[in-house]
């Protein structure tokens, strides 16, 4: 490949110092090129500070109390956990389909539907059974509700062709709506103030893992879901059939794939998961049902997805690395008086120089060629 | 249920108040249908509405006046989609992903910009807004002279707009390379049009439209702004062009039509205390999906929408 580069690297150094210089040289803009999510946070981050001083505040001093909120002690490492969960599961709801070359921006929908199956079969089924299978049966109801409401945009899409950008989205409003009619018409707790249901029963709270914090084990089932999702791309014949449709459905269908299967099942699969952050947010954190919970999670796990560039494993980090934004931007607003929106803004910003970091691709030709090129001018000194 | 229909005061009610619902999606759903036409894929009608009442608040606040609060309007969506464009087209970023980054940052920036620009004010914040334009004689016929002639100006823009979209994509010369290079970029350059001029140029054009959109809803409708007021219209815009099938006055009419089922379920609200709001509110996304899956199968896309073209890819 680097044919063109070759013969001028040759006659410029005979010693062989210098194509050494050369290499190092390019693995260091490899490694730059591998960082480009760090430069696009980073990035983000300076034009923060700008908006920070256009809000009259002090950039140091409010990006000092926004970390130092979020991962400085023990209490802000595990609300920043308990954030993380929801924006973790609902990232694994983008990339799954995603990977299949399907968009799914409902995940908000998906997780409202969730924690409406859930809250349901908390409050209405019998409690007969063991607290921890009826516990069981909620976080199911949560995942089977999530997936559910992401089959209808896949199945539009695998039978009419629908697009499911479109659907997706206009689905999640539906869904907004379908849980605060609920409420008004059955769930709301009589005289309450405000729409939610009833307390979900104490047998049914889930456990925490650090003590006296909120910390819930919806985050480890979380955690463990992105591995799980990990493991199912790089193992399975699941996996890998649905990276196949992602990369040339066309190819697909010739390899014997069914593309419409795939679609519902990456759909269903993704939709699970924003279902189970439906359901935690209400058996592990609110243990009501409150009309308009999600601050937005479906589209923010949209954000983590792009920020781990669609990796499972990368969106543990990128999660938690939001999570921590959303945790310390209540401290930064009561100790410098920004409003949180900042971090708002911030992400909006982070998910931008993303998509412009996709432009930039490190190829290994080009980059010896102006390596190469560098060097001529020291040389002939 | 319909008998209100009969009435010609309550007719005329429901007619503007559909009329005036459709408006912000008629300047998404033109905006959006010039930049398909073209070949590049604009998901970010939502954020760029939300660019637009943005960009209309932050003129009307500091010029004081509605004039003002257009101009910045436009200039928010003109930049929204250089944005778009530079990265879509020059630097070949998949167009959904631009798209839906561009819809992100558009509501973090603008939510964290108007508490910073409008201080305390919230949602008490009134500012100065378009009035109507009544057209003389007009706007004295029974039922449709208030309907359509006596009406702010932004609406009579909006449906002028139908009109010289229709008119410039095809009826011209630029509206035949337009929609070439939305169906087969490679044979227009070959044939000597400039693709990605011209695709910039469209981008830029139809993201302006939309942010219009915007403009109304902020200066002749709530005369505020509020986070995340573009609530979905830019999806339903993305769906009026598909169920237009990427005609603008069949688009046109797919607008009507979202807009009047939302004037209808907000009469259907106010005439049902009884039953959860939920329920009605929800009725215009429902409709707009049921109206994308009766239609499609017959509907195709321009070919060459959402693909970045490379004159080196044949």
């Amino acid at each position: 490949m680097s044919v063109v580069g070759q013969p001028s690297v040759k006659a410029q150094t005979p010693s062989g110092a210098e194509p050494r210089a050369g290499r190092v040289a390019q693995s260091l803009i490899k490694f730059a090129f591998m960082l480009k999510t760090v430069w696009a946070v980073l990035a983000a981050l300076i034009l923060g500070a700008f908006l920070v001083q256009l809000a009259g505040g002090r950039p140091v001093a409010a990006y000092s109390a926004l970390f130092e909120g979020a991962f400085a002690d023990y209490y802000g490492i595990s609300s920043t956990l308990v954030r993380m969960s929801p924006l973790l599961l609902a990232s694994l709801a983008v990339i799954i389909p995603l990977r299949a070359g399907l968009f799914n921006i409902g995940a908000e929908g998906q997780i409202y539907i969730g924690a409406l199956l859930s809250t349901l079969v908390a409050l209405y089924l019998p409690e007969v059974l063991p607290s921890w299978i009826h516990v069981i049966a909620c976080i199911g109801a949560g995942a089977l509700g999530g997936a559910l409401w992401g089959l209808i945009p896949a199945a539009l899409k695998a039978y009419r062709g629908t697009n499911e950008i479109i659907t997706s989205l206009l689905l999640s409003y539906v869904a907004v709506y379908t849980v605060g009619a609920v409420l008004h018409a059955w769930l709301m707790e009589p005289g309450a103030p405000y729409p939610y249901s009833r307390e979900i029963p104490d047998a049914l709270v889930l456990p925490t893992f650090l003590s006296e914090t909120e910390a819930h084990i919806g985050v480890l089932i979380a955690v463990a879901a992105a591995l799980v999702i990990a493991v199912i791309f790089r193992q399975t014949t699941l996996g890998l059939s649905i990276q196949t449709v992602g990369h040339n459905p066309h190819a697909a269908v010739y390899a014997g794939l069914d593309v419409k299967r795939l679609t519902l099942s990456s759909f269903a699969l993704g939709g699970a998961m924003a279902g189970l952050a439906g359901a935690f947010e209400v058996l592990g954190l609110k243990y009501r049902l409150f009309d308009h919970f999600s601050p937005g999670y479906g589209m923010q796990g949209i954000i983590v997805a792009f920020l781990a560039a669609l990796s499972p494993l990368g969106s543990i980090v990128a999660a938690f690395f939001l999570a921590g934004l959303q945790v310390g931007a209540g401290a930064m607003q009561r100790t410098t008086g920004i409003d949180t929106t900042m971090v708002e803004a911030l992400q909006g910003m982070i998910v931008l120089f993303v998509a412009i970091g996709l432009a930039f691709r490190y190829h290994p030709e080009r980059w010896s060629r102006r390596v190469a090129a560098w060097q001529k001018p020291t040389q002939g000194e | 249920m319909f008998d209100f229909l009969l009435d010609p005061a309550q007719l005329t009610d429901f007619l503007s108040t559909g009329l005036r619902l459709s408006i912000p999606l008629i300047f998404a759903a033109m905006g959006g249908l010039v930049c398909e036409r073209s070949g590049v894929f604009n998901i970010a009608l939502e954020g760029q509405i939300l660019f637009g009442a943005f960009g209309a608040a932050v003129g009307a606040y500091f010029l004081g006046t509605p004039t003002g609060g257009l101009g910045f309007a436009l200039l928010f969506g003109a930049l929204s989609g250089l944005l778009l464009a530079v990265l879509g087209i020059t630097l070949r970023v998949n167009q959904i992903v631009i798209g839906i980054a561009v819809i992100l940052f558009s509501t973090g920036f603008t939510s964290f910009m108007s508490r910073v620009l409008f201080p305390g004010s919230g949602n008490s914040l009134k500012l100065q807004g378009f009035g109507p334009v009544a057209i003389p004689y007009l706007s004295d016929i029974p039922v449709l002279g208030p309907v359509l002639f006596s009406q702010d100006a932004l609406v009579y823009v909006a449906l002028l707009t139908v009109v010289a979209v229709y008119l410039v994509l095809f009826k011209t010369r630029i509206g035949l390379s337009i929609r070439a290079i939305g169906e087969n970029p490679s044979a227009a350059d070959s044939a000597g049009v400039p693709v990605f001029r011209l695709r910039y140029a469209c981008v830029i054009a139809g993201s302006t439209l939309a942010s219009l959109g915007g403009a109304y809803l902020v200066l002749t409708q709530v005369f505020l702004f509020s986070d995340n007021m573009s609530a979905g219209k830019g999806f339903i815009a993305l769906a009026a062009i598909v169920l237009g099938r990427w005609q603008p006055q069949l688009a046109f009419l797919a607008c009507l039509l979202f807009g009047f089922f939302d004037a209808f379920q907000l009469r259907l609200q106010f005439n049902h205390p009884e039953i959860p709001f939920q329920v009605f509110a929800a009725l215009p996304y429902g409709v707009s999906i049921l109206a994308l899956v009766g239609l499609m199968g017959q509907a195709h896309p321009p070919a060459a929408v959402g693909r970045p073209y490379d004159r080196e890819m044949r």
